[in-house]
């Protein structure tokens, strides 16, 4: 990690510690201590960190900007941090100009279909968008009569639904009918659905890995802590081997979501970066079926309760493995392209970095 | 909340893309010789005085040692890559698998100077097999059970008792045992073991085949009668063997070979899926891809650590734990995923003929080198459980 990458991350889990930490959040009666987090994210600019300095942001790297999103992740953060710095990434691309404020993004699923008109009208729904009715704005990129379009939507312009995933976060259909955008321009070469699909996998590999992350230690501390047949169940061999294949998992998460962020933040473009993303997201989602699970189990009944935090964690684990691709589908995605260049051109890419 | 597990990412430098293309002209080579054959499944098993001489030659063998040992001072990262092309390509390393990996890095650290002086340089030649003489019929696992003897005599130690399990016993030149030359204490079960190196043609040692379910003979009864092993072959402290398992087993437990002893399985069950699979057959072999590029960019990273003077002797463990239990499955796996393949796909053959030898040697995978269940063990004492 360079230098200011390490003090980005520093910087994060400082205000995530002082202003949102899991253990008060949780307990807290309503959602007053949202504001301050969201106010220091925004004026430290950690939010808008993928957002160049001359259109609002803070023109930081792509790998300062991953370091914030595993941070988040590590809170879990209720709160769309992921989803502003890819809203800004996106818009930033295009040369728009940010709005202050949450946003989100849409697409986030491959088969939505989102088109927009030379006049700059959206039309089209696009399904389990992440905090469709927290975020202010929603960046979009369309399919343009010249080909794909990033513009920039207020939501209250939008018919938003109230769905909510696995944790209770936002996570509704969000409907443009015949909506004008804010702010529109063609996408640069190379910008198309799939390169954000990629880069929204990679940013909830990394919140995962983070997320996992600290399942591990909270797990690992409480088996420390409890004691059963007059000894802690960390001394129980059984347990003892959960939290093995815990670190395990946790591991393979975080490995395989660093070295894809450090793909995307090398500007590598070409099928490794396929693999790398595709496969964090494959490998970090089959980790958090398996790592959340041992989590449940090692801390029993207790960890079962809304009083709890591990629910926090394990909750949104299993519902982030949905958003950007599910593992099902880049599975199958990755298996044509492997299966499309052929047995011996697996290994030249498995070991090309 | 501070993170437990660290992987620093690490991309290959320059010099080490070149030596791989240089490792794969090679390996080309050997296939058009015939020395690497293309269909074997079994070609990482088997030894070859010739290919191990040549990869000698080619300074790929102590790679990272000095000099004056007749190494090559080069990086540990340059190691990474010869081992994962080699093994990928299936090569018969086997005759110096052990020495370069293991034995080596024990005799530069713990023999005399006129020792070193001898064997290393013939390692590095390719022209030196080794065994580990662990195992024995009371004592796997739980390495401080060993009871095979080592007593004082003039000159040296005599040895009584017997090994087990000892991989490569009947072609090696040397082994690195471990023998008991003090009772343990009540203090410190671990005490009175002594590691030793041993000329294999030593007078009074005899090896005695045992057949695996492959139907190979790979195994051996090592049985040590009066076998004579003189003063200067003790390796480090004696009766403080266990003081001397060190960072060299962060490289043993996290290398290529920990994942890729069965991958000739995943690049045949791509040629049986053909070009075009179907959903079913595109998303196994997907997720097989993820799983097996998580697992090298973890021992990749674990290298460039271990490079850098790092000791991540908990990510290590968890990459040969993970990495064991997914090449032990990879047989099953596409054992499934081809069920529906047709018949008449070109490699229908070479696909069932490794298939099988995969499925027959996979059990093997999470035992050998420390069982899962006491590499499980370590990993909970990393996380501080123990």
């Amino acid at each position: 990690m360079s230098e200011t990458s390490a003090i980005v991350a520093e910087t994060a889990a400082r205000i995530f510690e002082d202003l949102g930490d899991p253990q008060t959040i949780n307990q807290a009666k309503d959602d007053a201590w949202q504001g301050p987090l969201w106010e220091s994210l925004q004026e430290s600019g950690l939010t808008l960190a993928w957002v160049a300095d001359t259109l609002g942001g803070a023109g930081a790297s792509l790998a300062d900007g991953f370091e914030v999103v595993k941070v988040a992740g590590r809170f879990a953060s209720p709160l769309p941090v992921a989803e502003t710095l890819l809203a800004g990434w996106l818009l930033s691309e295009a040369g728009l100009e940010c709005p202050t404020g949450p946003m989100t993004i849409a697409p986030s699923r491959w088969s939505d279909e989102l088109k927009i008109d030379a006049a700059g009208v959206l039309s089209g729904k696009s399904r389990a968008v992440p905090f469709a009715k927290r975020a202010e704005h929603v960046a979009v990129l369309a399919d343009g009569p010249q080909g794909p379009v990033v513009a920039l939507v207020r939501l209250a312009d939008t018919r938003s639904g109230d769905g909510r995933n696995l944790a209770g976060d936002s996570s509704g259909e969000v409907l443009f009918d015949k909506v004008t955008a804010v702010a529109q321009a063609a996408a640069p070469a190379g910008l198309d659905r799939q390169r954000l699909m990629l880069l929204g996998a990679t940013v909830r590999a990394n919140q995962m890995a983070g997320a996992l992350e600290t399942v591990l230690a909270i797990t690992t501390r409480y088996a420390g802590e409890r004691v059963a047949f007059e000894k802690t169940i960390s001394k129980f061999q059984a347990v003892q081997h959960n939290l093995a294949r815990l670190a395990g998992e946790t591991a393979a998460a975080v490995a395989a979501a660093g070295s894809a962020a450090d793909t995307f933040a090398n500007g590598i473009t070409d099928d490794r970066l396929f693999l790398e993303a595709a496969g964090a997201k494959i490998r970090v989602a089959e980790a958090a079926t398996e790592g959340a699970s041992i989590g449940h189990q090692v801390h029993g009944a207790i960890g079962f309760t809304k009083e709890h935090i591990l629910h926090r964690f394990t909750l949104r684990l299993w519902a982030w493995r949905d958003d950007f691709g599910n593992e099902s589908d880049w599975a199958v995605r990755l298996g044509r392209m492997i299966a499309a260049k052929g047995a011996d051109e697996l290994w030249p890419l498995v070991a090309s970095r | 909340m501070t993170a437990a597990i660290q992987f620093d990412q690490l991309r290959l430098p320059p010099e080490c893309e070149r030596l791989r293309d240089e490792v794969r002209a090679f390996v080309a080579e050997e296939m058009e010789a015939g020395n690497i054959k293309a269909n074997g499944a079994t070609g990482g098993d088997s030894f070859n005085r010739d290919f191990s001489r040549k990869v000698g030659a080619k300074g790929w063998l102590g790679m990272t040692w000095p000099k004056q040992y007749g190494g090559h001072e080069r990086t540990f990262l340059e190691r990474f890559v010869v081992t994962e092309e080699l093994r990928i390509a299936n090569a018969p390393v086997r005759l110096h698998f052990v020495a370069d990996r293991q034995s080596g890095p024990i005799l530069l650290r713990y023999a005399p100077e006129h020792v070193k002086m001898k064997v290393l340089p013939a390692i590095c030649r390719g022209e030196c097999c080794f065994a580990i003489g662990m195992s024995e019929p009371n004592s796997g696992s739980d390495l401080f059970a060993a009871r095979t003897k080592a007593t004082k005599t003039d000159g040296g130690w005599l040895i009584n008792g017997t090994k087990i399990w000892t991989s490569n016993a009947h072609q090696a030149d040397y082994m690195i045992g471990l023998f008991r030359t003090s009772s343990s204490t009540k203090e410190n079960r671990r005490h009175g073991l002594t590691q030793f190196l041993v000329d294999m043609k030593t007078k009074g040692i005899t090896c005695n085949p045992v057949y695996q379910i492959t139907g190979h003979h790979d195994f051996n009864e090592v049985v040590f009668d009066n076998a004579f092993v003189p003063d200067d072959h003790v390796l480090g402290e004696i009766d403080g063997a266990w003081k001397q398992a060190t960072s060299e087993l962060a490289y043993e437990r996290s290398g290529p070979e920990r994942f890729l002893e069965t991958y000739y399985v995943l690049e045949e069950l791509v040629r049986v899926l053909g070009p075009d699979p179907d959903v079913r057959g595109a998303e196994g072999l997907g997720r097989l891809v993820a799983q097996l590029h998580t697992l090298r960019r973890m021992s990749v990273s674990v290298a460039g650590m271990l490079h850098a003077g790092k000791e991540p002797v908990l990510e290590a463990a968890i990459v040969k734990d993970v990495g064991t239990i997914w090449e032990q499955r990879l047989p099953h796996k596409a054992r499934e995923l081809a069920a529906f393949s047709e018949p008449e796909a070109t490699n229908q053959i070479p696909f069932e003929e490794k298939l099988a030898y995969a499925t027959t040697i996979a059990p093997k995978l999470t035992i050998q080198g420390g069982t899962t269940e006491v590499l499980r063990g370590i990993i909970a004492r990393g996380l501080g459980l123990r």
